[in-house]
């Protein structure tokens, strides 16, 4: 066990810095940089600039001192908020992103497994038609829609009852995390309740079930010990993958709702070409998924012993 | 059967209760899930609570920032949204008040003559620590400003203090700025030249004051935080969480107290969105927003009173005249003027009042010597006629040695506005003259790179006023000018520039102007398309809010909360 | 009759005839069926899956044969007509070309605020009495009468001095009542009390010139000012620039279907080609090729798309939509290629393909005759599933703006900008939404009916 986890750390680090390079030399292939600045500057003053990024040196160069400064766990400093590191900037806005990353999980999660199980209870009944009808609403409609819908639906809400009901923008208390992440998890809650009805639907028909029917065990005990348990396992197993896709999956979410993340950020510093930011986001969010798949396939071993690897 | 299906039912029933119970369970964990994360995000990083629009209460107002100032350096500051926050915390020599006339700010009194300016600094101005704001603050920031270190895109417009270009090209030492401070309270400039609007440009951003031994002390951080800035203006920034909030403060320092009637300014959103800002208003959550073409109709509905405002600022078609682009011939920058209608991108395309169609390089505000410039010296303009505009294209393409003209790149900008206008532009060239125009939409940086390097027929650009005065506008396509990104180059509309630059008289100024302007229209330098205008509304329960076309705008200064309405 | 020895009797020719070919007896056994035969049929039986297939045929039919039936250019702006709603009113009046206006008044005189013309859709004209005290004038235009509220709609304009008297309005007229107001303005700009109100119904109007050249009259015809026109029609309305929206989504429809269907096509023949070179060379090459494959996939998706956008540079006049399929080949080929490689090692230890190789069967039959068939299913599927999945990228790259570029239109990019139109012009994004979604929603069946009609393993219990 120890030495399988050591592996996959030694592969994780491996894998970062090939995200790291790949980032930068991506980086480097854009046309124009950071340093063109909207009123012309004097070609001295220029030089002076790319002196201090060292963008005067060859790129072989800067891609050796970049490596360096990232073993040191240093992203330096962006070149649009002159004063800032990127290592602050991801301290202050990741953690918003991650807030509403792990919300819109859990709510993926329960909402997925509270569906699927009930339209698998209700199959081809009224509860199983509309919650389905809604599951392929919430797979097909593109997540910016929902997102506009949902404040919409906000203002209207807040607007019908006269007073504040939830905020329709903006971040900071429990009230404003609500929607967006609701909005957020919500293709990940269509897709695991399709998962889950599915799977309940064969742990139904099991042999384990049927015999557990036959010995005369309470309906309530087969249905949260042998069917929900059984029926959860595979979708436990996409969480993982989801988790990848809705981090990233942040950004419209934030820039609808106005929102302190790093994914709203990263999408102005491509805007404003901010090298160190654009880098220094992608190597952090590669490090964070790495870690992240790491984690869920040592965690899936201790679940479910059939996955576990030698 | 039926004993079957009862006992399906039984199980469904049972099942069903069992799942209400993990709701409910599930919704208490959220619940404490999401309780606890509040809690963890309060411990690294002060999340505001935004309140009402407006507080009447504790004399607050929340707004929105369109975007986060990049720093508060104010020798380095540049764009808008970082002019609009210094504007509310420091405070320059002269400041313009809220009939948008210069008035005293730090200085209390001043003389301006041709090679010197002398500055008497009033004796209660304070730094938000108390201690007197002097001379000697003006002298570091002016000179952090040209030092070549500091590489501020702003060096330029120190320019009319002597030897500041000589330094800011690295010439001479930063010392050598003719800048003194002769007391605490004197400050004497030495100028480079006689310049006319000194006065004007000395109210700029640039020219703030910086207290040298604070500066030191934040280790290269100026700017970067609340706590790493130190203010002299009505307000203070008490808490700045990026990406999210700026909060600014009443000032206990600050010598007008009276001018300021509020004690909170609240930025407590920054987005950008249109529809966020629209949904905030909306919602009662901020005083004031801008509104696109697409929100108007909504705006009627809601019944709000809107306001419009010109932010004085020209858009253009800017040419492209370096030697081997065909759009150095007369001929087809003419046909391309005969082609278009301003009035109709305006009216029809961009369709928000306040925008003006474009005449002329100089927006209808400027002042000439006794009313506006352009009544003064109105702008020559053409109508627009196809059958001329084709003669003259036949004609280009007769001098280029040309079958077709090969297809025009047109280089724009990513925003909501450049890309209706391409799109509309790109559509009535090949209409009316049968033109192959390529839009070539690049993002903010690439499109500067581009624009830099030449690479472009067209390019959809604009220009805001630095200082109140045209010269702003005027010495735009002077053939040093870097930002003369066309790379146009005629001796004699130099020679009006120059005129212009070092006159101080008005009516030489003007003429030359005028003849500017002349200029620009008859070689077709530039085709102006229209002059920026803004829609905006604002919460009823608060007045005295300034726009203005040159200096920090919207200024939130003297806004007081109107009680009962 | 005949002794031992005629064991060497030779028969006379003609005695015996050589057997016939037996006459094939009646069979009752039905033919039987290939893979692909029994996995249609059982897709036929899905009635959903068949459905899907019918939209995804008709969506391939309203891209290709489309524009042959709707022959309208996407193109072209119809400036009279701009984000007109489906079903409005097309009904429009011949006029002169516009002239810039002197100041007189064709109208009878009237107090107060009056109009010096009619009121085209070309322009309003009006005049007005001075207003007592008013140092100068503030124009308004709203859509409803005034209100309790005081608000006066749209502020138009303001004069310079008091003896400006007269506004011509141009901006974005509709054929509608509006309702105008002059309000008094104090030396400072503060509205007085002081202001004059006017009800004014706007008739659509088209200059000749327009008129002929938009096809709506013939020159023939010799049109005059005075006559009736139907403005084009556009069934499904316009977008901000007077476009066809029915045009355009064919158009959309084009780019977002060939993103959709050209990049999972290619990185799915990558992925099939890469892992089933991995799976069938096995061992070292194995080994190296899938670890190559765990970085790419490790790479942080959508981050890198935006990445790979912006470094290969879209040029002038170019779409955008190459770079865009390249960057989604070169990022997620890797699931495919797992994928594939896990069923080629599946299929290599069957027992049929072990029988075969005993049998002496040469790697290329193997491959063609037993890999290939056997995992072309999977592929199908994957496939299937990430056109969806595609499209979806495509409509999220063009909502933050780093998608096709304009004027190219893309489902996505028309969605983008129907979403700021959302409140005042809904149809401009709720027909590309619908587009989308129905995309979306037909693949994903479709693919959920060929992974049931494929393999019986993978059958989903729905």
């Amino acid at each position: 066990m120890w030495r399988y986890t050591l592996r996959r750390l030694i592969q994780g680090v491996i894998t970062v810095w090939f995200i790291a390079t790949a980032t930068f030399m991506a980086m480097h292939a854009v046309p124009g940089d950071p340093l063109t600045s909207d009123k012309a500057v004097p070609a001295e003053i220029r030089a002076n600039l790319e002196a201090k990024y060292g963008l005067d040196k060859p790129v072989f160069q800067q891609y050796l001192i970049y490596m360096g400064n990232l073993v040191r766990g240093d992203f330096g400093i962006s070149f649009v908020q002159k004063n800032r590191e990127v290592n602050d900037i991801i301290r202050e806005h990741f953690p918003v992103s991650a807030t509403l990353g792990i919300l819109a999980i859990v709510f993926a999660g329960l909402g997925g497994v509270l569906w699927g199980a009930l339209t698998a209870l209700y199959r081809n009944r009224l509860p199983d038609v509309v919650i389905m009808f809604l599951v392929i609403l919430g797979i097909s409609v593109p997540s910016f829609v929902f997102a506009a819908l949902g404040q919409l639906t906000l203002v209207n809400l807040n607007d019908l009852a006269g007073f504040s009901v939830l905020p329709v923008a903006g971040w900071g208390t429990v009230w404003h995390m609500l929607v967006p992440s609701l909005v957020l998890g919500l293709s990940t809650m269509a897709y695991l309740t399709r998962l889950m009805r599915s799977s309940m639907l064969e742990v139904v028909s099991s042999d384990f079930v049927r015999t557990a029917r036959a010995k005369g065990l309470p309906p309530t005990r087969i249905f949260s010990k042998h069917q929900l348990r059984n029926a959860i396992l595979p979708v436990i197993t996409v969480l993982g993958p989801s988790i990848a896709a809705i981090t990233t999956g942040g950004f419209v979410v934030e820039l609808v709702f106005a929102i302190p993340g790093l994914g709203r950020y990263f999408v102005q510093a491509v805007q404003q070409l901010d090298y160190t930011v654009i880098m220094g986001t992608t190597v952090f969010y590669g490090a964070f998924l790495v870690l992240m798949v790491i984690i869920v396939d040592l965690l899936y071993g201790l679940i479910d012993p059939r996955m576990r690897l030698e | 059967m039926s004993d079957i299906a009862n006992n399906q039912d039984d199980f469904t029933r049972s099942a069903g209760r069992q799942l209400a119970i993990f709701a409910l369970s599930s919704i208490a964990g959220i619940a404490l899930l999401m309780l606890g994360l509040s809690w963890a995000s309060d411990l690294t990083s002060t999340g505001s609570g935004a309140g009402e629009a407006v507080d009447a209460a504790t004399g607050t107002v929340t707004l929105v920032l369109n975007e986060e100032p990049p720093q508060l350096n104010s020798t380095k500051a540049t764009d808008q949204v970082s002019m609009r926050v210094l504007g509310h915390v420091m405070e320059g020599l002269l400041r313009y008040d809220e009939d948008n006339r210069l008035v005293p700010g730090v200085a209390e009194s001043w003389e301006i003559g041709p090679e010197e300016a002398v500055f008497h600094l009033r004796e209660d101005a304070r730094w938000s620590d108390g201690q007197p704001v002097t001379a000697h603050d003006f002298v570091f920031s002016w000179r952090t400003a040209v030092d070549p270190a500091t590489a501020s895109e702003y060096g330029f417009i120190m320019y009319a203090v002597k030897n500041a270009e000589a330094i800011n090209r690295g010439e001479l030492p930063v010392d050598a700025l003719g800048v003194t401070a002769v007391d605490d309270r004197t400050l004497r400039v030495e100028l480079e030249r006689p310049i006319a609007y000194f006065d004007k440009l000395v109210a700029f951003v640039t020219y703030y004051p910086v207290r040298e031994a604070f500066f030191e002390e934040t280790g290269g951080r100026y700017g970067a935080d609340a706590d790493t800035l130190l203010y002299n203006g009505p307000f203070e920034i008490t808490s700045w969480v990026h990406g999210a909030s700026l909060r600014m403060e009443k000032n206990p320092h600050y010598w007008d107290q009276d001018r300021v009637h509020i004690q909170v300014l609240d930025h407590a959103y920054i987005t950008q969105d249109p529809n966020a800002q629209l949904n905030l208003f909306k919602d009662g959550k901020i005083a004031y927003t801008t509104l696109t073409e697409e929100n108007l109709n909504e705006a009627l509905v809601q019944g709000w009173h809107l306001h419009r405002f010109m932010d004085g600022s020209v858009f253009f078609i800017e040419f492209n005249h370096r030697e081997g682009r065909v759009t150095r011939n007369w001929h087809l920058r003419k046909a391309i003027q005969l082609a278009l209608d301003p009035a109709e991108l305006v009216y029809r395309v961009i369709k928000l009042p306040g925008y003006v169609p474009g005449e002329s390089l100089f927006p209808i505000w400027l002042q000439g010597v006794e009313s506006t410039l352009r009544q003064e010296y109105p702008a020559p303009t053409a109508q627009m006629d196809p059958e001329q505009a084709r003669r003259h294209l036949a004609q280009a393409k007769q001098e280029l040695g040309l079958a077709e003209i090969p297809p025009l790149v047109m280089l724009t900008g990513d925003n909501p506005i450049s890309n209706k206008q391409s799109e509309y532009y790109q559509e009535q060239l090949k209409q009316v003259l049968g033109l192959d125009i390529r839009i070539d939409k690049q993002i903010f940086k690439q499109r500067l790179a581009k624009m830099t390097a030449g690479d472009f027929d067209l390019v959809l650009a604009g220009w805001g006023p630095d200082f109140d005065d045209p010269l702003t506008f005027g010495d735009l396509f002077a053939s040093w000018n870097l930002n003369n990104r066309g790379r146009y180059d005629n001796p004699e509309l130099d020679r009006w520039v120059r005129v212009a630059q070092s006159s101080t008289d008005p009516r030489a100024r003007m003429d030359a102007f005028g003849e500017i302007q002349r200029i620009q229209f008859e070689d077709v330098v530039v085709l102006p398309n229209y002059e920026r205008g803004i829609v905006y509304v604002e919460d009823p329960r608060i007045e005295g809010m300034v726009r203005r076309a040159v200096g920090p705008d919207p200024d939130f200064t003297n806004v007081r909360i109107v009680e009962g309405s | 009759m005949s002794d031992s020895r005629s064991m060497s009797y030779q028969p006379k020719p003609g005695v015996f005839q050589p057997l016939m070919t037996e006459q094939r007896a009646q069979m009752l056994t039905r033919s039987s069926l290939s893979y692909w035969e029994d996995a249609w049929r059982r897709l036929k039986s899905n009635r959903r899956a068949l459905i899907s297939l019918y939209i995804v045929i008709g969506l391939l039919a309203f891209t290709v044969l489309g524009p042959l039936v709707w022959t309208i250019d996407p193109a072209a702006q119809d400036l009279d007509q701009i984000s007109t709603p489906p079903g409005a009113d097309r009904s429009a009046t011949l006029v002169e070309p516009y002239r810039p206006w002197d100041g007189s008044s064709a109208l009878p005189m009237a107090p107060g605020l009056r109009l010096a013309e009619p009121a085209t859709t070309q322009a309003v004209r009006l005049l007005w009495d001075p207003l007592e005290g008013a140092s100068a004038y503030r124009v308004y235009r709203n859509i409803f009468p005034m209100d309790p509220g005081d608000a006066l709609g749209l502020p138009l304009a303001e004069t310079f001095t008091a003896a400006e008297t007269r506004f011509e309005d141009r901006l974005d007229l509709q054929p509608r009542t509006y309702y105008y107001t002059v309000v008094a303005l104090d030396d400072h700009g503060h509205q007085l009390p002081a202001r004059d109100t006017l009800e004014v119904s706007v008739e659509r109007v088209v200059t000749v010139r327009e008129a002929v050249s938009r096809g709506l009259v013939k020159a023939e015809d010799n049109p005059q000012p005075g006559d009736a026109v139907e403005l084009a029609l556009h069934p499904l309305g316009t977008d901000y620039l007077g476009r066809d929206m029915l045009a355009r989504l064919m158009y959309g429809a084009r780019v977002s279907l060939f993103i959709g269907i050209c990049a999972p096509l290619l990185f799915v023949l990558f992925g099939t080609v890469y892992g089933s070179t991995a799976g069938f060379m096995g061992g070292r090459v194995d080994q190296g090729l899938m670890r190559f494959a765990d970085f790419v996939i490790a790479l942080p998706f959508l981050l890198f798309m935006i990445l790979f956008k912006i470094a290969f540079g879209i040029g002038p006049g170019e779409s955008g939509i190459l770079p865009m399929v390249v960057a989604m080949v070169l990022l997620l080929w890797p699931a495919t290629a797992r994928l594939v490689r896990g069923q080629i090692l599946q299929v290599r230890e069957e027992g049929y393909v072990n029988a075969a190789r005993l049998l002496g069967a040469r790697t290329n039959y193997l491959v063609l005759r037993h890999m290939i068939p056997n995992t072309l299913g999977v592929i199908l599927v994957t496939l299937t599933f990430a056109v969806p999945n595609a499209i979806f990228i495509e409509a999220f790259l063009s909502f933050i703006g780093m998608g096709v570029a304009p004027p190219t239109p893309s489902w996505g990019s028309m969605c983008n900008e129907g979403i700021k139109t959302m409140l005042t012009y809904p149809h401009e994004l709720i027909f590309p939404a619908v587009m989308i979604s129905i995309t979306v929603l037909a693949f994903n069946l479709l693919g959920d009916g060929l992974r049931d009609a494929l393999d019986a393993k993978m059958r989903s219990t729905e």
